[in-house]
């Protein structure tokens, strides 16, 4: 590199990698740069006079700050603080890790511990301990994941057909927002529609200006928010413009409009709004997720959330994101556990900042997953995103966990996208005067993301919000077009959605709904105490969670490998001409070809038919003057045992063994088994020249001579993630075809083509 | 609640829409199972008939309390209280507790009297005059723009 400033190349090596766009922070407890126990947290502390809290954490109550004065006075269970504060904070650690002590009593037990306490505690667990007490702690057994459905364009038509993709992936919650702040009843509509395709209770929200989020939720399109922020400090606090009073009043409403509410808080928020009192980040989380239990919110969106690139950048940052999320769960409130923003360039950051969550489960594991691309999302890039949900189903396959999606068959799910986007062009084209092309109709229905749509521009979609406004439309309205346009299944459900507001059983926390039921803490509590309890995967729900696209199954291979073979019977024949003896030619090179041979198997796992192979490894004996003859091994599939069998039946004693995967080894009849002249066992890098050049070696070898190995390019690639279900598929097929104690057989080789 | 336990009944009672439908009304009187795709095309319910009573939520509310969530049961409550209250008089009280609207405790306090007289929301009220007091000690009563 002409630029480099580097002495040692590897460090060029490590510079272009995408690491090295991460910023790492000195850890600075001054500046808050300091994800736990900064010296300048307090210690834990509580002083109760006569039923009230006279000091906390240090601090008297004639100084108590807003957030200190409303914990205070509501969140502790007094019967129970004097025993909590007393418990030596390491023993307490002990027990939320412990499977024979219940959640319900650490969480009994949490309701008397101050902000500073909760810290303490958490300081005792290490990365593996926090995501094993989340897995006993989190309140609802069954986990589940929330989408990001968003585009550049606001475009209601993609946002139908995408918000239909996440459902079908198995999203239980979407949350979308604007490009441009008058858009958000279409978009809400338009998530509503979508999901309303795949199936019954998919909570839509969509994140908005308060007032306008719940008039839109009020018009029956959506059913929660989570964007009511919570901070740490009270400068920071103010200046979100919103107090502790003010949000909680706030959350009473959501609950008087029968709608589910969850706050957000997460780590760095205060130190990128320049009010971090020197606090550590797990401190002021700690303050903001005992506020939000005080004011009876019944879950939180917290693990970072927006700050999360920030908190990552100090030392033990990603533990304290997952030490938020335990927080959460310890205080019984649904936890939406983040992993909702890109915290790294990195893809191994990436995927090693999902794992405990995965392993442990969550209520959501993702808040929001970004289930369109990265430039669509409205939010910005989520951890995961379209482009790596097939990577987060391999991590869920892999590990057998539960992360909430699913494979979609693409038949499936085009027919989903296509139903999504006809029921929302009935809707717009009845409602409002827009109008849809069916070439623009079929751009959505194929795109990827908004640079391959021809539907709606962002100025198109605000003239409809105009009119879904001026007009007053709700989800009557809209249920009503889809029923009169034949979509009663999808009216059948938007109702239903509406209905669930009735009953409220959804506000309990951490409540999803699965076809129309509601599942919650309170039904569906997680109770997990140790190995067979808790969520367990059912045998179906396992066997979905293992499809995967580009599945290779023994029937597959043997299918490519009969049309190969087809299609290459008009190149060669070879044909059996009685049992091989030993060759007396002293310039005599035997080919020992494998059972499946041309037979059941046609081509290598580089690719090049073995016709070609065949062809390649006789011109280069020939050239280099010596004798080919090939013969069929039956009795063995191994390249070894191959090897040393074609070099005893030849004159030279030299003999080539190869597999119909391509495998090969040139032998010498007095050599041990596995002490071969040369192996070339990275056969999907073997390309036909070079097949030529290991015959000529091997003649070489014949006529006496020390040739140069033949060496294969090799440039680091995984082969085993790339070949191996292949190999070992293919070499089934041919010890499958093994005759124990057959002699090998002459083979008569013909080219059709003048080889 | 003793003993760290959820109480078995709870199960016999919740999901509400599930093991007691006939328990729920609509805001206009209406029972739950008329809440039919067919009575909303046909005009019998409409959209206001799809909103939570004050009722629903004080089940719900007793639900949480029975649950071990005495937080959330008190919020319920709080919503119950506001259930008949308008839109507009939710979100320009909502206005007056954010920082620096009102500008003493007694736009506060006026608030929390309109709350307890007109509608009855005491627990709410209660509240609204929790935070006149702290919003005194804090100086949050500051003008800010």
């Amino acid at each position: 590199m002409a630029n480099s400033q580097n002495n040692w190349a590897r460090y060029d090596l490590w510079d272009e990698r995408h690491l090295s766009l991460d910023r790492f922070a000195v850890e600075d407890p001054e500046n808050g740069f300091c994800a736990s126990a900064s010296p300048y947290d307090p210690k834990p502390s509580l002083l109760i006079e006569h039923d009230r809290i006279i000091e906390m954490d240090g601090v008297p109550d004639s100084e108590f700050d807003m957030i200190d004065e409303f914990i205070a006075r509501h969140y502790f269970d007094l019967t129970i603080a004097e025993e909590a504060m007393a418990l030596d904070s390491r023993e307490f650690a002990k027990m939320m890790v412990d499977v024979d002590v219940p959640r319900e009593r650490l969480v009994k037990l949490s309701a008397g511990m101050t902000p500073a306490k909760l810290a303490e505690v958490l300081g005792h667990l290490n990365t593996l301990e926090l995501a094993f007490a989340n897995s006993k702690l989190r309140s609802r057994r069954q986990p589940s994941n929330q989408a990001h459905v968003t585009n550049a364009k606001d475009d209601p038509v993609q946002m139908a057909a995408d918000a239909a993709t996440a459902a079908i992936y198995g999203f239980d919650e979407i949350e979308t927002t604007v490009r441009v702040a008058s858009n958000g009843r279409t978009n809400a509509i338009a998530c509503a529609v979508g999901a309303a395709v795949v199936r019954d209770g998919v909570l839509i929200q969509c994140s908005l200006e308060e007032a306008e989020e719940l008039r839109i939720a009020l018009a029956g399109f959506t059913s929660y928010t989570e964007t009511m922020s919570i901070y740490g400090t009270e400068a920071s606090f103010v200046d979100g413009d919103d107090t502790p009073w003010s949000k909680t009043f706030l959350t009473a409403i959501y609950a008087s409009r029968g709608l589910k509410a969850r706050c957000t808080s997460g780590s760095s928020a205060e130190l990128l709004m320049g009010f971090h009192e020197r606090k550590s980040m797990l401190y002021l989380e700690a303050r903001c997720v005992c506020l939000q239990r005080s004011m009876g919110v019944q879950g939180t969106q917290n693990g970072g959330i927006d700050g999360a690139p920030l908190t990552s950048s100090v030392p033990r940052g990603g533990w304290e994101l997952l030490a938020e999320n335990v927080l959460a769960a310890l205080l019984d409130l649904e936890c939406a556990s983040g992993n909702d923003t890109r915290h790294s360039e990195s893809e191994i950051r990436v995927g090693a900042k999902i794992m405990p969550y995965l392993m442990s489960g969550t209520d959501f594991i993702c808040s929001g997953f970004g289930s369109i691309p990265k430039y669509d999302n409205s939010f910005n890039a989520s951890l995961f995103n379209a482009e790596e949900m097939e990577d987060f189903l391999a991590l869920q396959r892999e590990y057998q966990v539960e992360g909430g999606l699913q494979h979609v068959p693409e038949d499936q799910l085009l027919a989903a996208r296509a139903r999504a986007i006809d029921a929302i062009s009935a809707v717009l084209e009845t409602l409002t005067p827009s109008r849809l092309t069916e070439t623009q109709k079929k751009s959505v229905l194929y795109a990827n993301g908004s640079d391959e749509t021809a539907s709606f521009m962002p100025g198109e979609v605000a003239k409809m919000n105009a009119v879904v406004i001026e007009q007053n439309i709700t989800f009557v309205d809209v249920c009503r077009v889809l029923s009169a346009k034949g979509f009663t299944t999808e009216a059948t459900r938007l109702l239903s959605m509406a209905r669930q507001r009735v009953t409220g059983d959804y506000l309990q926390t951490a409540a999803i709904i699965r076809d129309g039921r509601v599942i919650s803490a309170v039904n569906d509590p997680n109770r997990y105490s140790g190995p067979g309890t808790g969520y367990v995967m059912t045998e179906e729900r396992r066997q979905v969670i293992s499809r995967m696209r580009r599945e290779v199954s023994k029937r597959d291979i043997l299918d490519g490998e009969g049309a190969t073979g087809q299609q290459d019977s008009h190149h060669w024949r070879i044909e059996p001409k009685g049992e091989a003896s030993p060759g007396t030619d002293p310039r005599e090179v035997v080919i020992g070809i494998s059972p499946g041979f041309g037979v059941r198997l046609h081509k290598t796992t580089g690719g090049v038919p073995l016709y070609k192979v065949l062809a390649a490894l006789l011109e280069g004996i020939r050239e280099r003057g010596g004798h080919p003859r090939v013969v069929r091994v039956r009795h063995t599939a191994d390249t070894s045992f191959l090897g040393l069998t074609a070099a005893r039946l030849a004159g030279s004693g030299v003999g080539i063994g190869i597999q119909g995967k391509g495998t090969t080894v040139i032998h010498r009849h007095d050599q041990a088994p596995h002490m071969n002249l040369e192996l070339f066992s990275q056969a999907p890098l073997i390309g036909e020249a070079d097949y030529r050049a290991i015959g000529a070696n091997a003649a070489q070898y014949a006529l006496g001579k020390s040739p140069t190995p033949v060496t294969i390019l090799y440039r680091g690639q995984a082969l085993g993630a790339r070949f191996h279900v292949q190999t070992a598929l293919l070499y089934a097929i041919e010890t499958s075809m093994i005759e124990a104690g057959q002699n090998p057989e002459v083979l008569e080789v013909e080219f059709y083509d003048g080889r | 609640m003793t003993d760290d336990k959820i109480p078995d009944n709870l199960d016999a009672i919740y999901p509400v829409g599930e093991r007691q439908p006939d328990r729920v009304q609509t805001r206009n009187g209406q029972p739950l199972r008329d809440l039919t795709l067919d009575n909303l095309l046909g005009g019998l319910v409409d959209a206001s008939d799809f909103g939570i009573t004050a009722e629903g939520l004080r089940l719900q509310a007793t639900i949480a309390q029975m649950a071990g969530r005495p937080n959330l049961a008190q919020n319920l409550r709080r919503g119950a209280e506001l259930a008949e209250i308008p839109d507009a008089v939710l979100l320009d009280i909502y206005e007056l507790l954010r920082p620096g609207r009102a500008q003493s405790a007694d736009e506060l306090q006026a608030a929390a009297n309109q709350l307890r007289d007109t509608y009855g929301a005491k627990e709410t009220a209660s509240l609204i005059e929790e935070a006149a007091l702290v919003y005194e000690r804090r100086g949050i009563f500051q003008r800010r723009f």
